[in-house]
């Protein structure tokens, strides 16, 4: 069996076949070789915002006037949207991607952390938003393939968490 | 011209106006399709009062956004000049948004911040735009080609020249406490729709 590619070249492959070029984030370890090939790649517009909610406007933006768009975080960032989902992106059927990657979770050492991240699914499910948990390399193109094309048919957001499971995550270094 | 030639203002030497009638004057300078994102409350209603036009996306939420989404229509459609319409509370809720557009120096973005120092819609409670000087933010913030208008004339050319040379642009009108002269159409969905037809996304 050859290796599989990593997890960030097989999203890139999916942003680019799905025309995505619009990529704000908030900077994020775990998301550091993702962001770093997105960067690296003129096909993308890619920078980095003050805030997740900012990145979610210049997204709906983006969509509006025809460029195609997904916005990176991590779970605390996921924690600071509730608003600007609810005010913006479902109310005016405009199909915001997320990809989130999550803290809090299978090693996480910091209790602030911890504590955002069970904050993160039961938003999503009050919202009646689309999300799914990627935790395996051979599910990954599956469900992003999928989960994009969804969001762009019903016109509404869709969450991806990436486990640590997927990312290797962070783990405390003592 | 106003920005190459003004010593820049202070916000207590630029004359209060009122924001119906410069609302109407910047639409009466749309002449190429340009999209206008108006921010929440009475700056997307005076907006709304000056005339309907396609190209106008009217937000209902999502405090603080209007530049933000401007700047992503700006990025999607760098032929296309777009104007944020936005208030004083509006911008301390995302003052960060000036940093990142001066960061990509988008060119086709134009921000019109509409500074009456409270927040009017809420029952006129003060602003800390009273005390912080919104435009100078803007500036020190790598916004360069940031002022407030001195009067009304004054006001006119910089639309004017904002919507015709390389920006990002930042224009800081000083306004009273009116009332609006209409209450926006509160639809989302045709909202959106038609900002899409109108700026010629969908057909």
């Amino acid at each position: 069996m050859p290796d599989p590619k990593p997890w960030y070249e097989t999203t890139v492959a999916v942003f680019k076949r799905h025309e995505i070029r619009l990529i704000p984030f908030v900077p994020d370890n775990v998301l550091r070789p993702l962001i770093g090939a997105i960067q690296a790649d003129p096909f993308f517009t890619s920078f980095s915002c003050t805030r997740e909610e900012e990145a979610m406007g210049v997204s709906a933006g983006g969509w509006m006037g025809g460029m195609r768009s997904i916005v990176l975080m991590q779970t605390s960032g996921f924690a600071t949207l509730p608003n600007v989902i609810a005010s913006l992106s479902v109310p005016f059927q405009i199909p915001t991607l997320m990809m989130v990657s999550e803290r809090g979770t299978l090693g996480e050492f910091n209790l602030g952390q911890a504590l955002v991240a069970k904050t993160m699914r039961p938003v999503l499910d009050a919202l009646a938003l689309e999300h799914h948990t990627i935790a395996r390399d051979d599910e990954l193109e599956f469900i992003l393939d999928r989960s994009i094309r969804q969001a762009i048919a019903t016109r509404m957001p869709a969450c991806l968490i990436l486990s640590p499971l997927l990312t290797g995550g962070k783990v405390f270094a003592a | 011209m106003p920005f190459a030639t003004n010593r820049p203002l202070a916000r207590a030497e630029a004359r209060v106006m009122a924001r119906a009638d410069l609302t109407r004057r910047l639409v009466a300078q749309l002449k190429h399709e340009e999209a206008v994102i108006g921010g929440i409350g009475f700056a997307n209603f005076e907006l709304w009062g000056a005339g309907h036009r396609p190209q106008n996306f009217y937000m209902l939420g999502s405090m603080g956004l209007a530049i933000p989404i401007a700047l992503g229509v700006a990025l999607a459609q760098p032929q296309r000049r777009v104007v944020a319409l936005e208030g004083d509370g509006s911008l301390l809720m995302e003052l960060g948004t000036l940093a990142t557009v001066a960061g990509l120096r988008t060119p086709n973005l134009v921000m019109v911040i509409q500074d009456n120092g409270t927040y009017q819609i809420t029952g006129g409670q003060k602003a800390a735009s009273e005390t912080a000087d919104l435009i100078g933010i803007a500036r020190e913030s790598g916004l360069t080609q940031a002022a407030w208008a001195a009067d009304e004339a004054d006001f006119d050319a910089m639309v004017a020249q904002a919507l015709s040379a390389p920006g990002p642009w930042v224009i800081g009108v000083r306004i009273g406490t009116d009332r609006p002269e209409a209450t926006t159409e509160r639809d989302p969905t045709r909202i959106r729709d038609r900002f899409m037809r109108g700026i010629g996304t969908i057909r």
